[in-house]
Formats: structure tokens, sequence, C-alpha cells
């Protein structure tokens, strides 16, 4: 099944990522940089976790000079919708409007006001008189559903855009299950048998450039008849720019035609940019006020009202024969969406689908339910949901290698699926429906885990606590999938046409988040031309100029987005060669491109710059151009085995990863450096993730650490050692064997170090992140 | 109050409210390159430099930068004419977002001022008040030590 390794002269190649140079130079590319003076929008934001507003009173804030717009739940349209900028129609809950007669976490949005300057828009928030019945709340998840907790969305208009589950009533957003084989009945015949519980935190992307969004009236909107109303220009920091058309015009009730949605560059996004949040105020300010108006996040913003990670408790049953057979799993999964219920069913549900086809077993079971709370809303954030699932099934693989006296590295590569086997979980859960059946075609697991056993130098290294009274080594490790993009959904597609000097303007819907990938698919573009990914200038991502796309989500856009490119340079080429066939009085079987040139087996040769010139100033004159659109039958995962050295001080509960081996399979590498750039950055996430990223909240639930300071990221001090190894695979489906590559490696860390730390000093932790605190009683239970 | 202040080599007089924070103050005037992630001092993206020395301009009023020397990342090299240090972060792949990147770059700078020949651990110690949640800091590192070679060359 396998096919060798694709050897390109574009695509493979670490071709300079085309906006870097740029962005290096500091130049005004973002959004808040447009050259432009806005009023400043800033929001007020409620103090309790769960109240009704009885009654708000804007009139002394509108009065105040230098205020243009004060948006309340009394003068803002009342039209349900979900925020989750996902594909039409959703799979979350319609459960949010521009502004509601409701809050329901502290720091939802109760009022927004325009204002000529920072200063007096902060004046006005505190000039809105606001009155509250306050709520009982609720913020335990496993008693969200309790018969006394508090209904959260008593709204009549709340609802399910889709045929499933949702129970409001109950603030019960989704449960989907199913079951293979007799689970109850293989654990019976197992040899071992393990039930355990793992719980995940809070947890921000903290994108370095908190969400922004500009919304002014560009030359190009006057450019519409009156009676269809006035046009904005939306410059936003987005994932998903024709989802925040879409979602934006049905939250005013507006049409898309009165918005334009452009990305520039933007500061970062990892999920959270797929919210559509800004979108609906800063429009509805900028078209009340008709004047161009800025509303930009601050940090604490970011962290409090914007998205997060959705906490999960993970029970897990299993069991294994003293072989090392694996008879049953089941996964059972709460997941706690907070105040709304982006995201809420698919993160859910992606639990089980990105990590119970890893491996092989006799039985397979999977029991998902999300619940509302009062607390701040999670939505996506890279990994999506099968982070958090990754490190419950991570250690208990792990623990069960242990169990039989095996070596964990062992156990795996006797028990991950290869390629040429599918499972049953990939029908069963898809997005938020039924999935896709698919068989695994590219799955280079096995050496994954033998290349990354040679870097940590597993075999020697291994349960060699070390002669140090205090300070412990250890080594774990974790297998990992996810997948490229959502099948028979996501749609991808792409414009090219052809210029006098040979070169292409290619345009894309995609979007680019800093991943590289307008370089990306323009390496994939150039390749099938034989051409330099220098002469393909890529545009992408603005709804009035640009072919539809889905956005950057689902690890898509290499995948998708990089195949709708191809097949529109094939259409190219087949246009360019008809024209070089005609030039050249010959027949296209005699010709082939290179160098940009078309070429003749004989010898003889066109210029690209001849043939375009040719087709557009000499005989049947037609523009060389072309477009495709692109939706993939299949999600092929990208597969990896990480591995993590870490040493535990058992006086003070500390951990620090001393070494990271990250080895990924992404298919084809298009560009091996920035392939391993996403894997760094996603590996040193979810490093960070497992041990310091935490919100705290109090008994009102308000989080207590929104900055940097109280909320630690890590910095370059804190680096490991870190070690990539792209395992090239040749994934048949996708662009010249390419696969996704972003968002697997975030799930790694956490089962990896829990497993090293188990490894060091022989305490499993089943919280996380591992604080020096729960590692210390860890330790001390455990004594 | 009166400013005298020469931005990336060049004197300036400017007459400014001295409580203005100084990042607001070089985004006024058009060093967009200057960055605001936090407000807080701790992310480094509005990182410039005063008389050589990095500082988060988020943090500090205009006042303070009174007969001083700032360098803002567009003072530091062209497109065409790229400094070593951003030459180095594009061609190592170490610019993702590149949202970090300016007050990184001039963090960097700062550094090999004052140390051209850093190890490893100076150049994590130097750039540790610029956080970057994009690249893992694998390649930012790799392209510090590259530029600090091409520069000890060149000199």
């Amino acid at each position: 099944m396998t096919e060798t390794p694709f050897k390109g002269k574009v695509v493979k190649t670490s071709v300079r990522k085309k906006d870097s140079m740029a962005l290096s130079q500091g130049m005004p590319l973002y959004v808040a940089d447009l050259d432009i003076k806005p009023l400043i929008a800033k929001v007020l934001r409620s103090p309790h976790a769960h109240a009704k507003i009885i009654s708000i009173d804007a009139g002394e804030a509108e009065a105040l000079e230098g205020v243009h717009c004060v948006l309340t739940h009394k003068n803002t349209p009342r039209n349900f919708h979900t925020t989750a900028g996902q594909g039409f129609p959703e799979p979350s809950p319609y459960d949010s409007v521009v502004l509601d007669n409701k809050v329901r976490f502290v720091g939802d949005r109760v009022a927004a006001v325009a204002a000529d300057t920072k200063e007096i828009a902060l004046q006005a928030l505190k000039l809105i008189k606001v009155e509250y019945e306050v709520l009982d709340a609720v913020f335990d998840p496993e008693k969200a559903r309790d018969p006394d907790a508090p209904q959260i969305h008593d709204e009549e208009e709340a609802h399910m855009p889709i045929p499933v589950f949702y129970e409001k009533g109950s603030n019960h957003v989704s449960h989907t299950d199913f079951a293979f084989g007799d689970i109850d009945k293989e654990l019976e015949n197992s040899d071992y048998t393990f039930e355990r519980r793992y719980d995940t935190q809070y947890a921000q992307h903290t994108p370095i450039e908190p969400h922004v969004c500009m919304a002014y009236f560009d030359d190009q909107d006057y450019n519409i008849d009156q009676e269809s109303g006035p046009r904005v220009t939306v410059r936003t920091s987005t994932q998903v720019p024709f989802h925040a058309r879409r979602i934006t015009a049905q939250a005013l009730g507006i049409k898309e035609k009165n918005i334009r949605v452009i990305k520039p560059r933007i500061g970062g996004a990892f999920g959270t940019k797929q919210e559509v949040l800004l979108e609906q105020l800063t429009t509805l300010l900028a078209l009340r006020s008709k004047k161009p108006v800025l509303l930009e996040f601050t940090r604490k913003e970011e962290f409090i009202s914007s998205r997060t990670r959705h906490p999960y408790t993970v029970w897990l049953r299993s069991g294994v024969m003293k072989d090392g057979k694996i008879t049953a799993i089941e996964l059972k999964v709460l997941s706690n969406t907070g105040a709304y219920g982006s995201h809420g069913l698919t993160v859910m549900s992606n639990a089980g689908s990105k990590s119970l086809p890893l491996y092989h077993m006799n039985a397979v079971g999977f029991i998902g339910d999300t619940v509302y709370t009062n607390l701040p809303v999670p939505g996506a954030y890279r990994g999506y949901g099968a982070t958090q699932a990754c490190y419950g099934m991570e250690v208990l693989i792990s623990e069960m290698a242990e169990k039989i006296g095996m070596d964990p590295a062992e156990f795996r590569q006797i028990n991950h699926i290869q390629e040429g086997e599918g499972s049953p979980v990939f029908k069963a859960l898809g997005e938020g429906t039924e999935g896709v059946e698919q068989t695994i075609k590219s799955c280079k697991l096995d050496d994954c885990i033998e290349q990354g056993m040679a870097e940590i130098d597993w075999k020697n290294k291994r349960s060699k606590p070390g002669d140090d009274p205090v300070k412990k080594r250890g080594l774990g490790m974790a297998m990992l999938m996810q997948g490229s993009a959502i099948p028979k959904i996501d749609m991808a597609s792409a414009y090219a046409k052809m210029n006098d000097d040979g070169s292409f303007n290619l345009q894309v819907g995609a979007a680019d988040l800093g991943t590289g990938s307008d370089t990306v698919i323009a390496q994939i573009f150039a390749e099938v031309l034989d051409i330099k990914a220098d002469d393909v200038i890529v545009y992408s991502s603005d709804t009035d100029l640009t072919p539809f796309d889905v956005g950057a989500y689902a690890s898509s856009t290499t995948y998708l987005s990089g195949y709708a490119a191809k097949l529109t340079a094939e259409k190219i080429k087949k246009q360019i060669l008809q024209v070089g066939a005609k030039m050249l009085e010959t027949d296209i079987g005699e010709l082939y491109l290179e160098d940009k040139k078309v070429c003749q087996h004989n010898g003889g040769s066109l210029t690209f710059s001849q043939v375009c010139k040719f087709a557009l100033y000499a005989e049947d004159q037609f523009q060389i151009q072309a477009t495709a659109s692109h939706v993939s039958d299949e999600s092929p995962p990208p597969f990896a085995a990480h591995f993590a050295e870490v040493e535990v001080d058992t006086e003070t509960g500390l951990v620090k990863v001393i070494k990271y081996v990250a080895a990924v399979d992404c298919g084809t590498p298009i560009n091996p450096k920035l392939a391993e750039g996403q894997t760094e950055g996603a590996v040193m996430n979810g490093i960070s993730y497992a041990l310091t990223e935490e919100y705290i909240f109090n008994d009102k639930g308000k989080m207590l650490n929104p900055s940097f300071n109280d909320y630690r990221i890590f910095s370059m001090a804190d680096m490991p050692e870190m070690k990539t190894i792209l395992v090239e695979s040749y994934e048949p489906t996708g662009p010249f064997g390419a696969k996704s590559v972003s968002e697997i490696s975030i799930n790694g860390p956490m089962p990896a170090i829990a497993n090293a730390i188990y490894d060091a000093v022989g305490v499993r932790l089943y919280k996380a992140p591992f604080t020096p605190e729960r590692v210390l009683n860890a330790l001390k239970e455990n004594k | 109050m009166e400013l005298n202040v020469t931005i990336n080599g060049e004197d300036r007089e400017f007459f400014v409210d001295p409580g203005m924070l100084l990042l607001d103050f070089l985004r006024s005037e058009g060093y967009l390159g200057v960055k605001n992630g936090c407000s807080e001092g701790t992310c480094g993206s509005c990182t410039v430099l005063v008389d050589d020395k990095p500082l988060k301009s988020c943090i500090m009023f205009v006042g303070q930068v009174q007969n001083k020397k700032v360098l803002t990342i567009e003072g530091l090299g062209t497109p065409e004419k790229p400094h070593p240090l951003q030459d180095e972060f594009v061609e190592e792949g170490a610019v993702q977002c590149g949202f970090c990147i300016p007050g990184m770059i001039l963090s960097a700078n700062a550094l090999l001022i004052t140390n051209p020949d850093p190890t490893e651990e100076e150049i994590k110690e130097g750039l540790d008040g610029n956080l970057c949640r994009c690249t893992g800091y694998v390649k930012q590192i790799k392209a510090v030590k590259n530029a600090a070679k091409r520069m000890r060359e060149e000199n």
C-alpha cells in the first residue's frame, strides 16, 4: 500500500515563508495597523455568574461627549445564532444573541460603547446603569444536570440547528454513545482490568495578539444601490472569513452582500479565532455610528471573555491479557462547555474519534456528554478535544503495559492501527452525526516509535531514576493521531490566472494564521507547473475577492485547500499545454513543463511569458485561468509518537522537562521547516498546558488569574531540549502525499510527561496540570 | 511637555502628554511594528530599545525617553537590506504569526550588542521576556545563533 516518498522540486523544500520578511520588518499588516483613525469600542462585562438584567439605562453614557453609539439588549437585534464559526448548519446550539437580557458567566457581555477615545469609552461604560437579579449559578459540571440546578439557557429560542440531542432544560448540551462488541463480557474475561478517572483544566490559547476587529467603510462599500442598505468592510483576526461573514449577517439580520470580511495577517489563533465574537458588535457599532470602529480585546478579556479549552472529566474502563492483547476500552467523557454551547458537541465527539481508533481491541465503547455551567466559554482549541482525552488514554495504555510487564513502547507497537485497516469508530463518530468510514492508507507509527526511542535513548535511560536522592529522572511516551479536514463536509476552493511574465495570481479562501499556509499552498501550485513558489502571488481570505473556503480549522488547510490549489494548477497546466501546442504546431502529448517553460521532447521550448502573451494578445485570445473546489471523502490521520525525559524534584514537586522528542508522520512535509515549526509550537504549548496553565476561580465563578503574571505560558528559559523528527509517509488522498500537521502534537506532552513522572518517582497523576503542589501531594500519598 | 528623543537615529521633537504610554505614543507616530499584546509588561511584543536596552513600552511613560535613543523595529533593517537577525529569522522559519517577532528581534539585537557570541543559555535568558505562542522557540534560538555568527564574521 505504501508508495515511495514524494520527491519534488518545490514541494518538500523549506522555501522562505512569504510574509516572514515583511513581518520581521514590523510592517503594518495586522488588523489594528490600518491607517484609519477609528472610534474605540469597549464592552461592559457581567460581574455576576448568572443574573437577569432587570433594567439597563444607557442615557448618561449616550449623553457623554465623544460617545457615538451605545448598544444594549434593548437596541440590538435578537437573532439566535452560534458564535462557533462552523459550516452551515452548525453542530452547535443557537444559544447566543448580540447582547442578551441575561448574563451567564462573570465576563459575559452586557453592553458596548463606541467613542472617540479609549478613555471616553471606558468612562461611558461606568455610566451605564444596570440592575441585576442575581440567580443561582452552577459551576460543577457533575452537578449541572441535577434537578435543582439552575437552568442556564431558559430562553425559548435556544435550539440546535441540526437534529441531534439537546436538552437545555437540564443544561445538557449534547450526548452521544456507541459500543462495538460486548465490553462487560470482554472485561470479565480479561487478565487485568482498569477503571480510572482523569481531569483536565480550563486553559486558554493565548495568541499574542488578542482578538481584534475593525469595521469601516471602504471605497468599494459605496458601490451598492441604496435599497440594499449600507455596506461595511470588516477587517478581523479570524480563522474563518466566510463563516464570519455569514454569522455576522445572521446575527444582525442583514445580508451577506452588505458585509465584506478581510483577514489580514493575524497574530496567532489556535482555534480561539474560529469564534465569531467581535464581528457582530463591531459591525453594528460602525453601521449605527457611520464611523470606523475598532474593538480590541485586552489580555484580561482574552482570558475571560474569548474562548478556552473544554475541561474534561474522563472515565476509562479497560482490560488487557497477559500477552499484551487489549480486550476492551470504554471511554466516557464529561465536557464542560461553560455558559454557551460553542463546539460543545463536536469537541466531545473528537475525544473518541481521535483516540480510540489508534488501538486494536475486541470491544470499544464511547459515552460522551457536554453540559452548560456558569463559567467562561470553551470553544475550538488546537487538538480539539482529542488533547484532553489523549491524556487519560495514553496514561492508561502505559499503565496497562506496566501491569503485564511489557515495555510501553512495545505494547503500543503490537497494538496500534496499521495501513490497510479501519476502525468502527470512524463511522460511529462524525461532526455531531454519523462519521465516514475510512481505511488507513498511510501510517508510519512503527518508524515514529523506533526513531523516537533512539533519539531519547529509551532503552538505556528508561526506569533509571538515578542516584541523586532528591532529583529523579524518568522517561515517558505517548502515541497520537488527529485528522485532516472534516470529510464530506469541509470545502476549499482556489482561483488562479496567468500574468504576462509567466507568474500567477492565486486566490484562495484559506486563512493563513501564521502557519505559513499561503506559502505551502503556493508550493503545491508551483510544483504542478514546475515554477518557483516566488512566481505565485497569493492573495487569501477576502470574501469579496477570493473563492470560498471553510477556513483554518480541523487541520484542513494543507490537505484540503492545498488540494484545491493543486486541482486549479492542473487545469491551468492543461491550458498552457494547449496554447503551447498551438504555438509550436504540435500535439500536447509531445510537450511537458519544465522550469517555467513549455518544452518539446525534441528540444524546442517556449517561456511561460511567451505562452501567456500569445493567449492574451495573439490568437483565439483568452485569459489562462482556472478555478477548482475540493471536498475530501476521508480524513486521513497524521500519526505521532512523543517521548519526554523529565526530572522531578521530590522536595519541591517541581517537574522539569529535560528533553522532548516528537516523531510525526504527516505524510509528505510540503515545507519541512514550517512542518517542524508547527510541531515545535504545538509541543511547547502542550508542555506548558501539562505543567502550569490553569484557570483559578473563586466560589462566585470569577477567574482570578487573567494575566500572564498569574497564568504562566512557557518562555524561552523554560524550554527543554527539543527534537522534531518528520517521519515521511505518502498519503494518496492528499496533495503530493501530504496530511495535516498543525494540531496533533499538542496532544502528546500531557500524557508523555505524566508517564515520565511515573517512571521517575512511581506516582500516577490523574489531574492536570502537574504543578509542584499536585506532584508533592501525590508523592506524599504514595508513601 | 516638549520631548526630545532620537528615534531610529533621527533626532525628533514632539509636544506630548508625559503621562502617555510610550507604546501608544510610538504607534500614534506611525511606528506600528511596536505591538500590544498584554498592556502589562509581560509578553514583550512592545519591546523597544532605549539606549540599547530592551524595555517594555507598554509600561513606560513617554516622558521616560526624554533625551534618550529609541530603536524600534522600523530602524533595524529594510526588506532590501535586512538586518542579519531579520534575515536569519526568515531563513530558519522562526517567524510564524510574526506578532512577537519585532520585540524578539530587538531583544536579540540588544543581546548581540553586549554579547556578540552568546551561548544557547545566554540567548534563552536574553530573549526570555518575549513570549511566542507559535514556534516553540527552537528556530528562533537557531536564528539568533546564525545571525551572531554572521555579524561576527562581517565585523
